[in-house]
């Protein structure tokens, strides 16, 4: 089981931009979307570029440094390629506060 | 002593690119492996390869390393680093490190690489002696290079000449010392060799043929090499690269057998089932592999067997791609043969061999065109029966000749048929798409013209589609521009709910806001998720995720207190580089996110703009003010230029100069818009360039006065403003419009008068320092993260 750990306020964020948090020792990017909140991995995994200072469209997230692009509700990589994908988390809204649940392990027991 | 407490499904030995190749395909054929990764250097994997480049000082160490570290918690790889495995019982499935600790492991991999070979000469243990093997070697290398009159490098192989380039790139004189006739024998024939010998000379490398080294002369110091026949060369550091041997001791410790490497099978497995072997430490049928592309396959081919899935290795043909002393270098399969046809010129070498009567090997050296139809012939063993006629269609070939097999992009590995199976079923229409789509083009770029030319056979030979500003909703600039004027759209998201453009992935919001900016007089509203991050923080995102800052200091001229401010700023602030740029101002790299407010405010200067597809600088010489070549006042213009155009927003970045004459010291010619002074008047040239294009610019006209010069310069910045694609720099602008049309456009006194009139609107408008937002922010966190706050002035 994992819980959810404060991140901030939902103010906190602009509309359509990301902004960056550590939760459990991991960089997490977390993302306002007209929809709703999202968060993925914070790094890259190309070459570690900050993803919550990259460009958002409705459904992506475009790197800042080489331009590699994650579908943001389920962290593949889209536009081709070998590129491999990013983790998301689930992020909760509840009175104005924001909360993101990382699982305490990176992988989960076999 | 402590014992791993479960055992880990793989255990990887190894920290190079063999080992970081079989984590990659082991975990993306088997996510869930629990896989731990023992390197013996402190360090993740890291790209070997690259040590040259880091010899030649072309990147940093980080840059060579393979993946971030988050890679390898994401995917529970636990990594041990700076320890060596000392002891293999494949039987226990027990491996031992040099810290005592035993790993209980299923399955193992060795990709242990090899050592450095040392021939065991006299004066080997001296000071200044090294192998070139690691970043280590190369740190040693340079602080020895850095007093060093003179460099031997004993062995001219691929890495020897590669290690004399990069302590030649450091001005250090170098002489290679090689046993054999010819240079990098194992790739090359003697003709070929022979052509680097020109651009090795030209870096001041020596080359010494024939010599056997017998002694490494030096008293605790080198003094110099002592050849075979009593002949002496005076040096005081000596690389040694002279080959490499498989490092097999864990293997031989294990009772595996051993030859030259460790022998595997074709399923990449040991002689024990419970082992396998990939990489230079490896022998498969009687062969070592020392090159990339050949490990790959074997890691790909070493998941396939521990997933139990079928595939098995056969070998590779190996073949290169290089640039060897900045010269093009082709080589695929065996340079000797029993048959080879050749092509010769001044500066270059084009060879095919043949071995009964099918193609074994290709090398080219200087020209190297069509070498992917060459060396796809060699990797399939193609019959030929007329090889003279194979070279000759080689030169002459088109994409459209290469077989589908052929690898187009060596960066990326991505063959003919799947750029062509990509742009069918995908309906691409430019080779941006194209790339984007398929990633070949993507890395070093040399491959563009032939995926270009692909998408043109493709569409059958159809031009390119426009290119579109828009690529998901498939809206050009011009379609776009008419969607904003016919329904006063003043916003990203205004247009993006009139037609769509920049909803879908949202890459293109910068360049629409860019559009609406313009459209608009600069009296738009701004948005800031529609720009870039560099728009929204007002300084260069970097590498590793920090920020540059670039004051603004016209026409490079600055101040002693300017000077102080930026020293205290940079001292204060603990800024790790302080760099003059190319564009004659000051550069503060490595500032994090949270301190640019507080650094703006105590420079006191405002924002050069460094970071934005904007006008950024103009250059300027001392011109008439102390040069007594000087014939125009070169400095006053340039401030007076740079002053009319900053802040102002532009499709591409804008860079400037003005010469004082035509000795042209502050490269006026090759910039988007150029000044110089000739006797009696000024020149304006435009769509100069001197990054990866070079292009002198094209004279617009000549006029007698500073402020015709001034207006004719503010007139083509707003026609390239008004007319320019998104990120279509002016070079390219200028030569798609023609000089002609552009010189109509703003010299026909009707057009330029509008011209200059839409100018001064626009720039009315534009924010002339955006920096001032540090103390006055669009948003609480502009500047920083959830958890990060903006730092406090000290002052």
């Amino acid at each position: 089981m994992s819980g959810f750990e404060r991140v901030g306020r939902v103010e906190d964020i602009p509309s359509l931009e990301g902004r960056a948090v550590t939760v459990a020792g991991r960089r997490i990017a977390v993302i306002r979307l007209a929809s709703g909140f999202v968060a993925i991995d914070g790094a890259c995994p190309h070459r570690g570029g900050p993803l919550a200072d990259g460009i958002v469209g409705d459904s992506c997230v475009t790197c800042p440094l080489h331009g590699w692009r994650f579908d943001l509700r389920t962290g593949a990589p889209v536009g081709g390629g070998a590129a491999s994908g990013v983790r998301t988390y689930e992020v909760l809204e509840r009175d104005g506060e924001l909360y993101v649940s990382v699982p305490a392990e990176g992988i989960e027991a076999a | 002593m402590s014992a791993s407490p479960e055992p880990v499904d793989l255990l990887v030995v190894g920290g190079g690119i063999a080992a970081q190749a079989v984590c990659e395909a082991v975990l993306e054929r088997q996510a869930r492996t629990r896989v731990m990764l023992v390197c013996g250097e402190p360090r993740l994997p890291y790209d070997r390869v690259k040590l040259s480049s880091l010899l030649a000082g072309e990147v940093d160490p980080l840059a060579l390393q393979l993946r971030p570290d988050d890679w390898y918690a994401d995917r529970g790889v636990e990594a041990v680093l700076g320890r060596r495995a000392v002891a293999l019982d494949p039987d226990a499935g027990i491996c031992e490190l040099d810290d005592g600790r035993s790993i209980s492991f299923d399955r193992c991999v060795l990709a242990t690489g090899s050592d450095p070979l040392m021939p065991p000469l006299p004066g080997l243990d001296c000071a200044a002696v090294h192998p070139f093997r690691g970043p280590e070697d190369c740190e040693a290398i340079l602080a020895a290079a850095a007093g060093a009159r003179r460099a031997a490098v004993i062995g001219g192989g691929l890495l020897g000449l590669e290690a004399a380039y990069g302590l030649a790139t450091h001005g250090c004189p170098v002489s290679v010392v090689h046993l054999m006739g010819h240079l990098m024998e194992r790739q090359l024939d003697e003709a070929a060799a022979a052509l680097l010998v020109p651009a090795m000379e030209r870096l001041g490398v020596e080359i010494l043929l024939e010599r056997r080294t017998e002694e490494i002369v030096g008293d605790g110091r080198v003094e110099g090499l002592r050849f075979a026949g009593d002949e002496r060369l005076d040096c005081d550091l000596v690389v040694v690269s002279v080959g490499i041997s498989p490092r097999t001791d864990l293997a031989a410790i294990a009772g595996l057998e051993v030859e030259r490497g460790i022998v595997v099978d074709d399923r990449m497995t040991t002689s024990h089932p419970r082992v396998l072997a990939v990489g230079e430490c490896a022998q498969h049928r009687g062969v070592v592999y020392g090159i990339v592309a050949p490990i790959l396959d074997q890691a790909e081919v070493l998941a396939a067997a521990l997933a139990e899935d079928d595939g098995s290795y056969d070998g590779s043909v190996p073949s290169a791609k290089l640039k060897v002393m900045g010269v093009d270098v082709v080589s695929a399969g065996d340079p000797e043969g029993d048959r080879a046809v050749v092509a010769q010129e001044d500066e270059s070498y084009r060879k095919l061999i043949l071995t009964q009567g099918r193609a074994t090997g290709a090398v080219l050296v200087g020209d190297t065109r069509g070498a992917e139809l060459l060396v796809d012939a060699v990797r399939t063993r193609r019959a030929v029966d007329d090889p003279l006629a194979l070279l000759q269609e080689a030169s002459r070939a088109s994409a459209g000749d290469l077989p589908d097999t052929a690898q187009v992009c060596n960066c990326n590995g991505v063959c003919k048929g799947a750029i062509l199976e990509e742009i069918r079923s995908s309906g691409l229409g430019s080779t941006a798409e194209v790339v984007a789509a398929t990633r070949a083009g993507s890395g070093c770029g040399s491959c563009k013209p032939v995926v270009a030319e692909l998408l043109a056979l493709e569409r059958g030979g159809a031009a390119e589609e426009p290119a579109y500003l828009c690529p998901c909703r498939k809206q050009t600039r011009e379609q776009l521009a008419a969607v904003c004027r016919e329904r006063e759209i003043d916003s990203v998201s205004g247009l993006a709910s009139a037609c769509g453009a920049g909803r879908d992935c949202g890459a293109c919001k910068p360049g629409l806001a860019y559009l609406v900016s313009e459209v608009n007089g600069n009296r738009h509203r701004e948005e800031r998720h529609a720009r870039f991050i560099n728009d929204r923080v007002h300084a260069n995102i970097q590498r590793d995720g920090t920020f540059s800052v670039v004051p603004r200091i016209r026409g490079g001229v600055t101040s002693p207190d300017e000077l102080r401010r930026i020293a205290d700023v940079a001292d204060r602030y603990q800024v790790p580089m302080v760099k003059v740029t190319g564009g004659q101002r000051i550069d503060l790299l490595g500032v994090r996110k949270e301190q640019l407010p507080a650094i703006w405010d105590e420079l006191g200067m405002p924002s050069g703009h460094a970071y934005a597809k904007a006008v950024r600088t103009v250059k300027t010489c001392v011109g008439t003010d102390f040069c007594r070549f000087g014939l125009g006042d070169a400095i006053g213009l340039g401030i007076e230029l740079e002053r009319r155009m900053e802040g102002l927003y532009t499709p591409h970045k804008v860079k400037s100069a003005v010469a004082g004459c035509p000795r042209n010291c502050s490269e006026a010619y090759v910039k988007d818009i150029g000044l110089v002074a000739v006797e009696g008047g000024w020149e304006i040239y435009v769509g100069g360039a001197a990054g990866s294009t070079v292009r002198k610019g094209d004279l617009l006209d000549r006029v007698d006065r500073q402020d015709d010069a001034l207006r004719l310069s503010l007139a083509f910045l707003q026609h390239y403003r008004e007319h320019a694609d998104y990120l279509e720099r002016t070079y390219a602008f200028v030569e798609r419009a023609g000089i002609d049309s552009v010189r109509q456009a703003v010299l026909d006194p009707e057009r330029q008068a509008l011209l200059l009139e839409r100018y001064a609107i626009a720039k009315a408008a534009a924010d002339p320092d955006p920096w001032r937002e540090g103390g006055d922010p669009v948003h609480p966190r502009q500047f920083a993260d959830l958890d990060s706050e903006p730092a406090e002035s000290p002052s």
